[in-house]
């Protein structure tokens, strides 16, 4: 069945190009060590806000070149009272491929000192320009992609078994059990959902570690999302455990857990992936509101929805356009996994025509 | 009749739902470490004694359970507490709930105006170019960011000047006649409505090409086709009808949803709505508040299912007979 999914998306000319562009994306954030210019914590207080360098491979006499860039040196602009950065012209500085850089480790492990682009010792090479605090948008764009690509599906490894094994019991014990479960379940499905998402984030301790406060976030995610699920999965079991092959496995004496999991649990399979993949997106979309507002990942570590942070203030956008560039990045993500969700629904259920 | 005591039995099932909801938000909020008349004692403008009083409210030296029914008695009295600021809550949310309320009936209104024409269309010219046209258009209206949106109409307000950037009136709306208030309130409500309106217009448009399809593809409509009615009798009066009940039952979500999705949208553009005082709430740790505005937040919710369900008993005969 996988196969044919893929085949289908592959056929699919807008799944195949969302394939391709999540594609390169994962790949991109997997090697983002090695992509990046720069290390995690690399920053450069007297380059805040730096626009994105420049980069020349026709020198000033007209002839092609090596591509290279300027530094830029900061200013003061008297008249409008705001801080200017103009090129520095004395100094070229050669753009290098696999040189030697900051030293890093791939993947936490291994060593390594290579980039897969940079410049000499004292040139800069910022692609997307810096933020406040003189760090690299490019490479901060990379780690923190990591985590705003990453939370979705783990929240997801964390909602689902909850929501099916709750959705199961319920539905197939019946009866008062069934009744409580559901009233439970629908109570927190009447609190608005990103209002109970800020609350339960702003309750979080502050003094955790960076790891901690992650599993955290993707737990809070988690907890938004399973009561709604298991409402469907509830339904679905309800229907299935009147067949036969359950009262068959009742009546070899298999336990009600067992009926559950092993023999009620899989016919569900198919609306579980579709409902996984269309749910990737809003998990995403979650992750970078509640960090937009300061309450989910928190500095020093990026994640696309903190970036975006610095764009609440909008005199700052106004005159540093590149710190958008999340957004746009967070668009494209979306838009790429509502494209294939769309598609695996389509092929998994061709009765449903909602796309 | 039948129609009253079917209401009335769904308020009274709301009644569990609300206790189930204020046990969960009370017992989550004690959870936090955060000591809730902190900024009260901080504040030199609030004297002891309404100190004193608001501990003794709250019931902060017994035990939970205690506090929860301290709670939830004053809250069934109506009264909600004071803020961190000393002001009443009951206040500032009879000052906050009425513009999202504003917020979302327009939104709702305008999306329903729209979205159920567009998912004809498209229904009707089944994969025509108009159709993938509108399928393309509603996915990047699905994708982009609520608040990124947001952030980016705030970047054109500015640029251009044409739209005020943020809150819901201008400085001199009180001297303004009631005509130039109420355009002055449009003038400040079409960006945030823009925005909430990209985002749910979408999902209705889909849903009621879905619903439509499914229903032409139905017996009756094949049967209507064959004894000759025209392609206007059979779309509109006997297909439309029955792909837009399972519309209204959607309408509920849609409010769930919109008033998640103005938190943000209301926090961006300074709007004073439900939305961004939970969200100061929060960050302020007001605990009375955020109580408060969490609870509002649900029976808003809850009323907006349960107006659904009675628009749905009233378009469709058959829940009316099956179902009281």
């Amino acid at each position: 069945m996988f196969k044919e999914v893929m085949k289908k998306l592959w056929d699919d000319k807008f799944a195949r190009i969302s394939l391709i562009v999540l594609g390169l994306i994962y790949f991109a954030l997997f090697f983002a060590d090695f992509i990046a210019p720069y290390t995690k914590d690399f920053s450069d207080r007297t380059m805040a806000y730096v626009p994105p360098s420049k980069i020349f491979i026709i020198d000033e006499n007209n002839h092609l070149s090596r591509p290279y860039t300027y530094n830029y040196v900061r200013g003061f602009d008297e008249e409008n009272l705001r801080i200017t950065y103009s090129l520095d012209r004395s100094q070229k500085h050669y753009i290098k491929f696999l040189a030697k850089g900051q030293p890093y480790k791939f993947l936490g492990i291994i060593p390594m000192k290579r980039h897969l682009i940079t410049t000499d010792r004292g040139g800069r090479l910022f692609l997307l320009g810096t933020d406040i605090n003189g760090r690299d948008v490019f490479s901060r764009i990379l780690f923190g992609g990591r985590i705003s690509m990453t939370i979705g599906f783990l929240a997801l490894f964390v909602l689902f078994p909850i929501g099916l094994l709750y959705g199961g019991i319920s539905g197939y014990f019946g009866g008062i059990t069934d009744t409580v479960m559901m009233r439970f379940a629908e109570a927190v499905m009447s609190i608005p959902s990103f209002y109970l998402l800020i609350i339960l984030a702003s309750i979080l301790p502050s003094g955790m570690t960076s790891v901690q406060r992650f599993m955290l976030i993707v737990v809070i995610l988690a907890l938004i999302g399973w009561a709604g699920f298991a409402r469907v999965v509830r339904g679905m079991v309800l229907s299935v455990k009147t067949r036969e092959f359950v009262q068959a496995a009742k009546s070899i004496g298999a336990s009600r857990l067992r009926i559950i999991v092993k023999h009620i649990l899989p016919q569900t399979t198919s609306f579980v992936i579709v409902a996984m993949t269309l749910s990737v997106p809003s998990y995403i979309l979650s992750e970078s509101g509640l960090s937009f507002l300061g309450l989910g990942i928190q500095q020093p570590d990026a994640s696309w929805g903190n970036m975006l942070k610095e764009a609440q203030e909008f005199t700052n956008i106004i005159y540093r356009p590149w710190l958008l560039t999340p957004g746009f990045l967070i668009f494209i993500a979306v838009l790429a996994f509502n494209v294939i969700g769309d598609t695996i629904r389509d092929v998994l259920d061709p009765k449903s025509r909602t796309n | 009749m039948q129609i009253i005591k079917y209401i009335l039995k769904r308020i009274l099932q709301a009644i569990p739902l609300l206790i189930i909801v204020s046990l969960i938000s009370f017992f989550i909020i004690r959870l936090s470490p955060v000591d809730p008349l902190a900024e009260l004692r901080l504040n030199p403008s609030v004297s002891q004694e309404t100190l004193q009083k608001e501990t003794e409210r709250l019931g902060l030296d017994k035990p939970i359970i205690v506090q929860y029914a301290k709670w939830a008695k004053s809250f069934l009295k109506g009264d909600l507490g004071i803020t961190s600021n000393g002001e009443r809550v009951s206040t500032k949310l009879k000052e906050r709930i009425p513009n999202t309320l504003l917020l979302t009936t327009i939104v709702i209104l305008l999306t329903w105006l729209v979205g159920v024409p567009l998912g004809i269309a498209a229904a009707l010219h089944w994969k025509s170019p108009l159709d993938r046209l509108l399928t393309v258009l509603t996915s990047i209206g699905m994708a982009i960011p609520s608040f990124f949106f947001a952030v980016l109409l705030l970047i054109f307000a500015v640029k251009t000047g044409w739209f005020p950037i943020g809150g819901l009136t201008s400085s001199d709306f009180l001297e303004k006649s009631l005509l130039g208030q109420i355009l002055d309130i449009a003038h400040h409500l079409i960006l945030p409505v823009t925005v909430l309106f990209t985002l749910s217009l979408a999902g209705l448009q889909r849903q009621m090409r879905a619903n439509l399809l499914d229903v032409l593809d139905s017996d009756y409509v094949k049967f209507a086709r064959a004894k000759g009615l025209s392609e206007f009798d059979v779309v509109y009066k006997h297909a439309l009808r029955n792909a837009i009940n399972p519309m209204i039952t959607l309408l509920g979500f849609e409010f769930a949803g919109l008033l998640s999705g103005a938190a943000l949208t209301e926090y961006v553009f300074q709007y004073p709505g439900l939305g961004r005082l939970i969200l100061e709430a929060v960050m302020r740790s007001d605990i009375n508040l955020v109580m408060a505005s969490l609870m509002m937040g649900a029976i808003m919710l809850i009323l907006g299912n349960l107006i659904a369900d009675i628009l749905l008993i009233i378009t469709d005969p058959r829940i009316r007979r099956s179902d009281v």
